[in-house]
């Protein structure tokens, strides 16, 4: 399923199909179920095309008129017959560059695990330098210090957990200061790993007293593991441990027996495997297929301040996401994030994360090509979800605005025109339902959802 | 003769403590695990902890090796979060430069006058006491929200951890200076600052070097955990990325260096004190 149009197809709609113009039909974009922007292998072929659709479209006002033409002609004389008389090419290059950057030299924060892969990829891969900036991306401590130093603004902008940008604008756990998401770094790729010992305990149900870490409390871990638990009729306030525990020190907790498993982010779960102290007792996939977990993120103040460079950034970032989106190139992607500048860690554990065919801990090798998946898009309905387990585990207190502050907050409009500036073919809406381990969440009854869990912090 | 003889045991003894110690470490951490049987593709995956049943603790050898890796390119940059042990050290070194001889600014003559007035001298000496024992790094979170920047926070905290012993010692020095010079200089009718320049700081001398001594050591205690915690550059933080890439050896290697460095630091300061110290 490419994005690309091709304008010069006879018998593709310009105007009416499906929503998101991929698509011949509404009904074919259904079908469609993977909401993936795979990119065009050519950036310039991909600005092409939205050039060409525009012409396309200039010269004949009627799509009917439009199609008679390319069917009595054929797709490649029309092509070049229009370039007798409109410069395409460069029309394609004025396009093509969007306005100068306000600052060029940008400072962006990350914490070594494969979630941050397009955000640390795009310094090696040179997608910041494509975008015309010169980014450096700077390895950072924990979550908090991250926090910290790009509300300090020595960080133009950071990967964080996708809950943190909410709670950093929400003022929980810090001062209120508005932030933004304009793109989501990673969906799936995290697990929920057990030591060793606990091999025939495969049931949450005997779990009762068990010790857990997660990264931190905003984070997608923290609610995912909660929810696992609760589904199986654990309170995660009561029944177990939950400590927040910085991802390298999961390794070590768990081999010196402090730590009974993790729900943690990639290359962590894969680390206490190749490590042999552990064991992959479930990918976060199985919980929620398509889940969010990182994101790419900034102030509103840097936003406003600097909004070529903002966009030039985002647009990067969207580039490297699309290309980590693509198995062909995760052998290679792995081996560009490996060494010590990096994420600093053995190459074989980040390529089995990556291609997805990783050994379980207990033996065998398994392959899952979707363990970990990129695809940038903000959905504002992950916001919503994100905050309706806030309030359901007392993060958050008293009535929560959740359609405002999901708006705010992940920038699903803006990221969106920038990905049909670039070709590429955003979703129509920026709200869409799913289902957590079978149970559907519908974005637009939110209170209904908190509501409908037996298991929650009585508030 | 009985001296040179003494120093010749003492350091065929350290040699044999440093052998036996290298040795222990080499049996306990060889490979003693069983290995559970695998599938080749599956062991292809798994690192050589779980593999061969090497212990996750490296042994001499290993930690030799990665140490004459290191040292032979000590000054390597491979951009903002890779760079060699030497420009490391001499990140760290340089933060604590910085915070120290600020420290030194302050304390030093703020402790000269706390000393020489009893009454300033007991008036402050509660908000000393109460400052004197707060963790630097307690000061961490604090630093970062108001200066807003992670260096200058990480050279605050030195400051602020150096400045106490110095303080106190120069305080203690300068006020226990035998009376009976102090008369002395008194009835030749030396004027207060020449006072406090050719009998008080000669006097107290030995007791500020020591604080001054104290303080170098606790600020080199203190660099490491602040960059452990702030990250980018520094000893700390090559600690802390290679605990991130679960590396002992190269732990251990720091750990190694950390150790000479701070010793060194010492051994300056202590020649110092000797320089000034005087026979009663």
């Amino acid at each position: 399923m490419s994005t690309f149009d091709n304008p010069f197809d006879p018998d593709r709609n310009l105007r009416a199909g499906c929503v998101c113009g991929q698509h011949r039909s509404a009904a074919e974009h259904e079908q469609a179920t993977a909401l993936h922007c795979e990119p065009v292998a050519n950036e310039e072929k991909r600005y092409e095309g939205v050039v060409a659709s525009t012409l396309m479209r200039a010269m004949f006002p009627q799509d009917v008129a439009r199609r008679a033409f390319l069917k009595s002609v054929g797709a490649s004389t029309a092509l070049a017959a229009l370039s007798q008389f409109f410069p395409l090419k460069t029309a394609t290059e004025v396009f093509a560059q969007a306005g100068a950057p306000e600052k060029k030299d940008l400072k962006v924060g990350f914490i070594p695990i494969t979630c941050a892969t397009p955000i640390i990829m795009a310094a090696p891969m040179g997608f910041y330098a494509k975008h015309g900036l010169n980014v450096e991306v700077v390895k950072t401590a924990g979550w908090a210090v991250i926090r910290d130093k790009t509300i300090n603004k020595e960080y133009d902008a950071a990967h964080m957990l996708a809950p943190m940008p909410i709670a950093i604008s929400l003022g929980l756990g810090a001062n209120a200061i508005p932030f933004a998401v304009p793109a989501i770094e990673n969906i799936n790729g995290q697990g929920i790993v057990l030591a060793t010992k606990h091999k025939d305990k495969r049931d949450p149900k005997d779990w009762k007293g068990l010790k857990f870490a997660i990264p931190f409390d905003y984070s997608m871990h923290n609610y995912l593991l909660r929810y696992y638990l609760a589904e199986h009729g654990l309170d995660p306030d009561t029944d177990v441990q939950l400590r927040s525990v910085p991802p390298p020190e999961m390794v070590a907790n768990l081999r010196a027996d402090n730590i009974d498993g993790f729900l943690a982010p990639d290359n962590i779960c894969q680390r206490a495997i190749y490590d042999g102290v552990g064991f992959m007792h479930l990918l976060s996939k199985e919980i929620w297929d398509g889940h969010p977990c990182c994101s790419f993120a900034a102030s509103r103040d840097f936003i406003t301040s600097a909004p070529n460079s903002f966009a030039a950034l985002t647009r990067a970032i969207v580039d490297a996401t699309a290309y980590a989106s693509k198995a062909e190139n995760r052998k290679q992607i792995a081996e560009a994030i490996a060494p010590a500048n990096y994420i600093n860690a053995p190459v074989t554990v980040l390529e089995q994360v990556l291609t997805g065919t990783y050994a379980d801990g207990l033996g065998g090798v398994k392959t899952d090509p979707k363990r970990v998946d990129f695809d940038p898009f903000p959905w504002q309905s992950f916001a919503v979800w994100m905050l309706t387990q806030m309030k359901r585990w007392g993060q958050i207190k008293g009535d929560v605005d959740y359609k405002a502050v999901a708006e705010q907050v992940y920038l699903a409009t803006d990221t969106k025109k920038l990905m049909t500036e670039m070709g590429l073919s955003p979703p129509a809406s920026a709200y869409k339902s799913f289902a957590v381990m079978g149970k559907t969440f519908d974005p637009a009854k939110p209170e209904d959802y908190v509501a409908s869990f037996k298991i929650k912090k009585a508030s | 003769m009985m001296t040179t003889s003494l120093r010749l045991r003492a350091g065929l003894v350290s040699l044999v403590l440093l052998a036996a110690f290298l040795g222990i470490w080499h049996l306990a951490t060889r490979s003693t695990a069983q290995v559970t049987t695998m599938s080749p593709e599956y062991a292809k995956l798994m690192g050589l902890t779980a593999t061969q049943g090497k212990s996750a603790m490296p042994g001499p050898l290993d930690v030799g090796a990665k140490l004459w890796e290191h040292l032979k390119r000590p000054f390597y940059d491979n951009g903002p979060n890779d760079k060699g042990l030497g420009i490391q050290l001499g990140y760290s070194i340089a933060r604590v430069g910085t915070g120290y001889l600020l420290a030194v600014l302050v304390a030093i003559p703020l402790g000269f006058l706390i000393g020489m007035s009893p009454l300033l001298s007991k008036a402050l000496d509660p908000f000393i006491q109460v400052l004197k024992p707060i963790s630097p790094l307690a000061w961490m979170p604090l630093a970062l929200y108001t200066i807003k920047d992670s260096s200058i926070s990480a050279i605050f905290v030195i400051f602020i951890c150096s400045i106490w012993p110095m303080l106190l010692n120069t305080v203690f020095g300068v006020a226990t200076v035998r009376k009976e010079w102090i008369n002395v200089a008194r009835t030749l009718e030396v004027g207060t600052v020449r006072r406090a320049f050719t009998v008080i700081l000669p006097a107290a001398a030995p007791t500020i070097l020591t604080g001054m001594r104290i303080s170098i050591g606790i600020a080199w205690l203190v660099i490491v955990a602040a960059e452990m915690l702030v990250g980018g550059t520094g000893i700390g933080y090559f600690v802390w990325n290679e605990w991130n890439n679960l590396s002992i050896t190269n732990v251990i290697i720091a750990i190694l260096l950390i150790g000479i460095v701070g010793m060194l630091l010492d051994q300056i300061l202590a020649r110092f004190t000797r320089m000034v110290t005087f026979p009663e």
